[in-house]
């Protein structure tokens, strides 16, 4: 969000078709990174800090936290659990997912993959009479029809699912922190991404543990340097 | 006053958790993690050892079976005129029936929000997979041509040939394949998190990065959370008409032909009914097995095994009524052909095998309106043996005595398996146990993730009342024990 504001104060100049291709490019950069916010993947600040992690005792903290980390303004930030917690997408204030319209594609190309393929083997490039019925007909091909509906919506779920949270995703900072191996068995953290615009490492982890954190930690993103 | 009111209906529902918590034994989240993690960590048992080079004998059996039929051709078996349909098409009703438990409890159950399904689910629909794989040997092997196979795909070839879409033949192999790659994508991504979790718990380095690999570096952030939940649901939705469709396809192979016996519309339900009797008996049956030895019992309870005995009540009652109701419908029609058949199902010379079915599939359920009964784990067990025992019966029935006296009593015939036919089908158990014993022993058999959303400890607004006392009781709870 940082980067917002210098992509807009450059906008007056952009008389110059130059200057409007470097704008147009922020523009992408930005827009970049918050698709890539949108699945808990954010950028380091060049102190490579990745973030605060705070942990938290039970699922209700953790949701009044995030509901407070929301009202702050903060919007670079995640939850993280062992389970799906009720009502915490609200809390986060994020919307509904998309994965639907990504099934609804599937399903349709599916849909129609079935009656296309279907009419042309069965009546147009390869017409046998059988019994005399016709070549085509919407009855017998309402089971392929179903089934490549259902095959194809399947697999657009899972592939969009995994492609939205921007999975498989190996390398995580927040995988640094031998704590947050407890994330996946009993334990609850909220994470604020150092890209976020409000984001000051002094004044976010005092207010992580004024909401109840317990062992607020600075998350470093080592990188490439990192390979020994 | 309303206040009050919102208070005593809270205590009502922490009461009636109280009763009837899904989880026994006061068991933390930490708790549930280590009980199913930990036996995929710790150095292989002698018993499983011993109980996988059974089964991979019965592998090895079925390869030889395999084998045998290809160099010799389908002569091997005991398929002649009239009865061109035998062990494999019985065999592969059977397996794909068994196949239906996981995806019911999956899907159907999970759209009717019964979260007991949490923990039964990954096992179920593990089995659901290696039972769709044993099926789907049978129509490979048994078009005696096998090289030919996959003329049952829309392949561009050099014949300039394509598939036959008329053919209820072919709509199964686009049923049950959609099935199986359906269930296999719904099933890995419920393991995702699991994965997750035995990653982070992993010690060795191969085991660090094969487990890393496989959860895709899943953190258990709420937006993943959030697409994943979604992506559940409607995975949910698109299997639960995918189940009921499968074995309604697999019906049609029967019902479309014009055999009197197979050609009724109660097929697709009656079908589905049965697969589903038949899932749930194997699922009782592997896990009473599996519940015990790797000291489940307390997440997979006495409660959890009760409601799939009433389902299997209802289910087999359900089948009991088809076998009443064609019976009625055959007599009804006034077709001479439809009532031998009938006649000759229930006194001919398979009667035997019937009243197998009918003992085994009808009657031994009923023992389960008895509360004391369908508590009661040996008791159980038996009985869900009965019952796949019933269900093998049962297509055993539907397809054998139907086609052995034709329309002509000079081509009447006895059929009988030869001894290939019945190794082959040992040799399914044998590829059913050898995939289920490495599951049990690489994956974690409960769906953790899930067992720990269900728990009351996970609903945020559980710690609202700490203070008041009730709330407290629960307060030692699971983050304090590390």
């Amino acid at each position: 969000m940082g980067t917002v504001q210098s992509t807009q104060s450059s906008r007056p100049r952009s008389n110059n078709p130059l200057t409007s291709i470097s704008t147009d490019a922020a523009m992408l950069n930005q827009l970049a990174r918050d698709v890539k916010a949108s699945m808990s993947i954010y950028d380091a600040g060049e102190d490579q800090v990745y973030g605060l992690l705070a942990e938290f005792a039970h699922p209700g903290e953790l949701l009044h936290a995030a509901e407070a980390i929301h009202e702050a303004g903060f919007r670079h930030f995640d939850t993280h659990s062992p389970f799906p917690i009720h009502g915490m997408d609200k809390a986060m204030g994020l919307g509904n997912s998309l994965v639907g319209w990504i099934t609804l594609g599937g399903g349709i190309t599916g849909l129609s993959l079935a009656t296309l393929m279907q009419w042309w083997m069965g009546a147009v490039d390869y017409p046998i009479n059988i019994s005399g019925k016709p070549f085509f007909a919407i009855e017998p091909s309402i089971p392929i029809m179903f089934e490549l509906t259902v095959l194809l919506a399947s697999l657009a779920t899972a592939a969009g699912m995994f492609a939205l949270n921007g999975l498989p995703r190996p390398y995580n900072p927040l995988f640094y922190s031998k704590n947050f191996a407890r994330v996946t068995d009993d334990a609850f953290f909220l994470h604020i991404a150092a890209s976020d615009r409000k984001f000051d490492q002094e004044t976010t982890a005092q207010m992580l543990q004024e909401l109840g954190a317990s062992n607020v930690e600075t998350i470093h993103d080592h990188g490439e340097e990192d390979q020994d | 006053m309303s206040t009050a009111s919102t208070d005593k209906t809270l205590a009502h529902l922490a009461d009636f958790h109280d009763e009837a918590p899904l989880v026994k034994g006061n068991l933390s989240f930490h708790d549930i993690t280590e009980i199913v993690s930990s036996h995929t960590e710790k150095k292989t048992p002698f018993a499983w050892y011993g109980a996988f080079s059974l089964a991979l004998a019965g592998l090895m059996l079925l390869l030889g079976m395999i084998a045998y039929l290809f160099w010799n051709g389908t002569g091997v078996w005991g398929l002649n005129n009239p009865v061109g349909w035998g062990y494999a098409i019985v065999n592969f009703v059977f397996w794909v029936g068994i196949g239906h438990a996981g995806t019911l409890i999956s899907a159907i159950l999970f759209l009717f929000r019964q979260q007991w399904r949490t923990a039964i689910n990954r096992s179920a629909e593990a089995m659901t997979i290696f039972a769709v794989i044993c099926a789907l040997v049978f129509p490979t092997i048994h078009v005696g041509r096998v090289w030919a196979i996959y003329w049952t795909l829309p392949l561009p070839n050099q014949m300039n040939m394509w598939p036959q879409f008329k053919s209820p033949l072919l709509w199964d192999v686009f049923a049950v394949s959609t099935y199986f790659t359906v269930s296999l994508v719904f099933w890995y991504i419920g393991l995702v998190p699991d994965l997750a979790s035995m990653r982070d718990r992993a010690k060795g380095k191969l085991r660090k990065l094969v487990l890393g690999v496989a959860s895709m570096g899943w953190t258990g952030a709420n937006r993943h959370w959030r697409n994943y939940e979604k992506a559940y649901l409607l995975l949910a939705a698109l299997a639960t008409p995918l189940v009921l469709s499968v074995h309604s396809v697999v019906s049609f192979d029967f019902a479309v032909s014009i055999v009197p016996g197979w050609h009724t519309t109660i097929f697709p339900p009656y079908f589905v009914a049965g697969a589903i009797f038949s899932g749930f008996a194997m699922v009782v049956t592997l896990l009473v097995i599996a519940r015990k030895i790797y000291g489940v019992e307390n997440i997979i309870t006495v409660d959890h095994l009760e409601k799939m005995n009433i389902i299997i009540l209802l289910t087999g009652t359900m089948v009991g009524f088809a076998y009443i109701t064609e019976f009625f419908i055959a007599w009804y029609s006034g077709v001479q052909y439809e009532q031998y058949a009938f006649v000759n199902r229930m006194f001919g010379p398979y009667a035997w095998a019937y009243w197998t079915m009918m003992s085994c599939n009808l009657f031994f359920p009923q023992f389960f309106w008895f509360k004391k009964l369908r508590r009661n784990i040996t008791f159980m067990f038996i009985i869900s043996i009965f019952v796949n025992i019933g269900m093998w019966f049962e297509r055993f029935v539907i397809t054998v005595t139907s086609l052995h006296r034709d329309y002509l009593p000079s081509s009447w015939d006895y059929y009988t398996p030869t001894v290939v036919d019945v190794l082959t089908f040992v040799g399914t158990f044998g590829l059913f146990f050898t995939l289920f014993l490495l599951f049990l022993r690489f994956m974690p058999m409960v769906a953790v993730a899930e067992v720990k959303g269900v728990m009351p400890e996970a609903d945020p607004h559980f710690y609202d009342h700490e203070g008041d006392g009730h709330g407290a009781e629960h307060a030692v709870q699971p983050s304090t024990q590390q």
